[in-house]
């Protein structure tokens, strides 16, 4: 709790004076900018972001701000009109030497509510194919997690597959290898590393689901492997620069206590999850489409309830059309956009044992979107949600639509 | 300029539309939640607290659940208030007589079929007498739980004096000690009138929450301490607090509401309703006494039910019982809300106590003993008259 503490404290400091330094020299201060409206492999998301530098300072900062208003009403009951400060992250990087390099990344969610060091890492780099990476790593499963940053998107929401089946943003404290290695329009990249891992919350907790997120209810998981166990999450990638690129990732680990003190009580229990990702890039049209899907399997006990889902999938698909660029409302480089999101999550596979027929859990929704992008680093988007959630027994959907307005901005 | 127009002309015609891209409220007449109308601002709160502690506490194993337990909340088993299914039926098992369950010490009387991880569930003693339980709709339960001893009693015929072939007798049952017996409460041999529950085995909501909470999702509360694994007394789980709030919830739900009364094959359907006797037991209408929420003091209601134990045959005796009924003894069940079960039931019937009818129709055909009657003579309706009487039962 202290480094959270201090953190918080530390950092308007620092920014205070940065502020300073910046009015009294802002020719000394450089923006290391980056357009992030066109990434390059997910991968590189978390170097790719903008950075402010001062002078030839080895250390560079950077963050987003998300915020929006919305109002949703399901089945005719409305919570009513509802600002929410989505997120605020602040970015650090320094360089400690050409081929070392550290960046961290500190969220804090709805206000002060969730405190997250997101990532915090120390990249050794022997080869382009061969880095070290340390610390907490953002696991590299999908391609949202690792590349979620709020400005980059044309939706206020982040996907529910990758929040509320995936557990997005999900790091862990870890080490592991990562590279990548071009060929003319190709290129080739890998990330293997071993982080502390899930824990039983997954089969028990709130949500009366099996839930991946709920692992990040453990405050002691940067300190403490719940069961000793590494938890392994791996990708690959290929990128064709003009075109496309599509990843094949998967975690695969132990979440539950099998044993303590030497005392054995269970079995050891399996989480695996494979995903794929692509994103497509239509040069004619300048459309681009961006989806990933998820498979989750978890060993559940057959004594526990079937409430408790064994195989769960899922997954989004974004589609971005750019209707209008140039000089708007005053800014040169400005793009109008339209976009559409569908989204699908299934929490439980399967059929009941005690009827044979499907269980339900499961929801899908469709966001079309319209978004402004005054610069590539900066967007105000209006998104109308239309989402219909089955519960387990499969009873008619609850149905919740509404609108979302919001602003995302690196700065 | 033109698009720029065209823009805000779309922008426009949306937000103009607003209105109409967000869900509305389903006709009151549809839902199976919500309170009885004319409670006060703080009984609305009251409820609500309830209502929260009902449908959205999930338990955990470290918030108390199990370590075996059937479901792990409250609204796991009653998915909008409404019936269950199979998937959250209970079994119950051991008592065979008005003596009493002689399997308590294997777990009786309910099977805690499922546990939390690294514990092993209960299973059935091998031959023994067992019934599978679905979980009822909670609506309208405050007026049943108004219903004055003396109306139960009115409406009992033990020998048959009228001759109409149905009998009808009360549940006996003890009370646990933390049951208060209602005002007018009448008492024989030292047992009470049970009026909740498939066999009328539960006196009042508390008793039926408290035990819910235990034996359901192996909750211990002060009103039931013992834990269904240790066997012994432990500390509380749930608040009392808590316990009431649901309690108060389960009071004041609403009544669920018939549709389309009016419309001339519901209206005839309930005709042959009372032709065919089917309402000698399903009574359609009851009054409450005098109660401290006011919106449900002396209330007329429909709730189609008598309260009472009805021997329904030999193909519904599963060699189980509770309190004083016999085996093939079922109380009779409220039929209102009846067409909406789907709604809770995943789109489908499972009627009767442990749903094995997959349809109203194969319900009333389900139907023996003292409802035999009833059955053969729905056997002899048109095919019209049929339907307008499933058209009833199904508007309920």
């Amino acid at each position: 709790m202290n480094k959270y503490v201090y953190a918080i404290i530390c950092w308007p400091i620092f920014f205070a004076q940065t502020a300073i330094t910046q009015s009294d020299s802002t020719a000394w201060l450089q923006r290391v900018t980056a357009d992030t409206s066109k990434p390059q492999l997910n991968m590189d998301a978390v170097y790719n972001r903008p950075f402010l530098q001062a002078g030839k300072m080895p250390v560079a900062l950077g963050g987003y701000v998300e915020s929006k208003v919305e109002y949703l009403r399901t089945d005719g009951i409305s919570e009513g009109w509802q600002f929410q400060m989505q997120r605020m992250t602040l970015f650090v990087s320094s360089s400690l030497h050409h081929r070392i390099k550290f960046l961290s990344e500190l969220e804090f969610e709805e206000g002060t509510k969730e405190i997250n060091i997101e990532f915090a890492s120390l990249d050794f780099q022997f080869t382009p194919l061969f880095n070290l990476r340390s610390g907490i790593v953002m696991n590299p499963i999908g391609a949202f997690n690792q590349n979620h940053d709020g400005p980059k998107w044309e939706f206020n929401d982040r996907p529910l597959s990758a929040t509320q089946l995936l557990p997005a943003t999900f790091s862990n404290v870890g080490l592991g290898i990562w590279g990548k290695i071009a060929r003319q329009d190709w290129v080739f990249a890998y990330e293997a590393y071993l982080t502390n891992g899930f824990d039983q919350q997954i089969i028990e907790n709130n949500e009366n689901k099996t839930f991946l997120p709920a692992t990040k209810n453990n405050p002691g998981r940067f300190e403490e492997n719940f069961n000793g166990v590494p938890l392994f999450t791996g990708k690959i990638a290929v990128r064709q620069r003009k075109w496309f690129e599509i990843g094949l990732s998967t975690m695969q680990g132990i979440y539950n206590k099998f044993e303590e003190d030497g005392l054995r009580f269970d079995k050891k229990r399996t989480v695996r999850v494979w995903a794929v990702d692509f994103n497509l890039s239509l040069p004619k049209t300048q459309t681009s489409l961006n989806g990933e899907w998820a498979w989750v399997s978890v060993d559940v006990p057959g004594t526990y309830s079937q409430q408790f889902g064994e195989k769960q999938q899922g997954g989004f698909l974004d589609v971005v059309q750019p209707v209008l660029k140039g000089k708007m409302l005053g800014f040169d480089n400005a793009v109008l956009n339209l976009a559409c999101r569908l989204e699908y999550v299934d929490w439980n596979v399967g059929n009941f044992k005690e009827t044979g027929s499907n269980i339900g859990d499961h929801l899908w929704a469709i966001v079309p979107a319209v978004s402004f992008r005054p610069s590539a680093q900066t967007v105000l988007r209006l998104n109308y949600r239309r989402r219909f959630q089955t519960d387990l027994l499969g009873n008619p959907p609850a149905l919740t639509g509404g609108f979302q307005f919001g602003v995302a901005s690196y700065f | 300029m033109k698009k720029w127009l065209t823009l805000i002309l779309l922008a426009g015609i949306s937000i103009l539309s607003c209105e109409k891209l967000l869900p509305p409220t389903p006709a009151e007449d549809e839902l199976l939640d919500g309170p009885v109308p004319g409670l006060s601002g703080e009984q609305n709160l009251r409820f609500l607290e309830g209502d929260i502690a009902f449908n959205d506490e999930v338990f955990t194993p470290q918030t108390g659940l199990g370590p075996l337990f059937v479901a792990t909340s409250c609204g796991s088993c009653h998915a909008g208030d409404g019936k269950g299914t199979p998937f959250t039926t209970l079994t119950r098992f051991g008592q065979t007589d008005s003596t009493g369950n002689y399997y308590l010490h294997l777990g009786a009387p309910q099977l805690q079929h499922r546990a939390i991880p690294g514990y092993t569930p209960e299973a059935l003693p091998p031959d023994i007498a067992f019934s599978k339980l679905t979980p009822p709709a909670n609506t309208g339960l405050g007026y049943l739980d108004l219903v004055s001893d003396a109306d139960i009693l009115a409406m009992a015929d033990e020998n048959d004096t009228n001759g109409d072939g149905v009998s009808g007798i009360p549940n006996w049952i003890k009370l646990p000690g933390y049951v208060k017996p209602r005002a007018g409460a009448v008492i024989k041999n030292g047992r009470h009138i049970g009026r909740f529950g498939k066999k009328a085995s539960a006196y009042d909501l508390l008793h039926q929450t408290a035990s819910a909470y235990n034996q359901d999702i192996g909750i211990t509360s002060t009103f039931e301490p013992f834990d269904t694994y240790l066997k012994q007394e432990v500390e509380p789980e749930v608040s009392n607090q808590t316990v009431l709030d649901v309690v108060f919830y389960l009071q004041t739900l609403k009544a669920p509401l018939q549709r389309n009364p009016n419309a001339p094959d519901v209206h005839a359907g309930k005709e042959l309703f009372t032709q065919i006797k089917c309402a000698a037991c399903h009574r359609p209408e009851l009054k409450t006494g005098d109660s401290e929420v006011a919106a449900l003091s002396n209330q007329t209601f429909y709730p189609y039910t008598d309260l009472l134990l009805h021997d329904m045959g030999s193909a519904l005796d599963d060699g189980y019982t509770e309190g004083t009924a016999a085996p093939a003894e079922w109380r009779t069940p409220p039929l209102w809300g009846l067409g909406l079960s789907p709604n809770s039931q995943g789109g489908r019937f499972f009627l009767m106590h442990d749903g094995r009818a997959g349809s109203i129709e194969e319900a009333i055909l389900l139907h023996g003993g003292e409802a035999e009657e009833s059955r053969n003579l729905y056997k002899a309706l048109q095919a019209s008259e049929r339907q307008k009487l499933l058209a009833f039962l199904e508007s309920l």
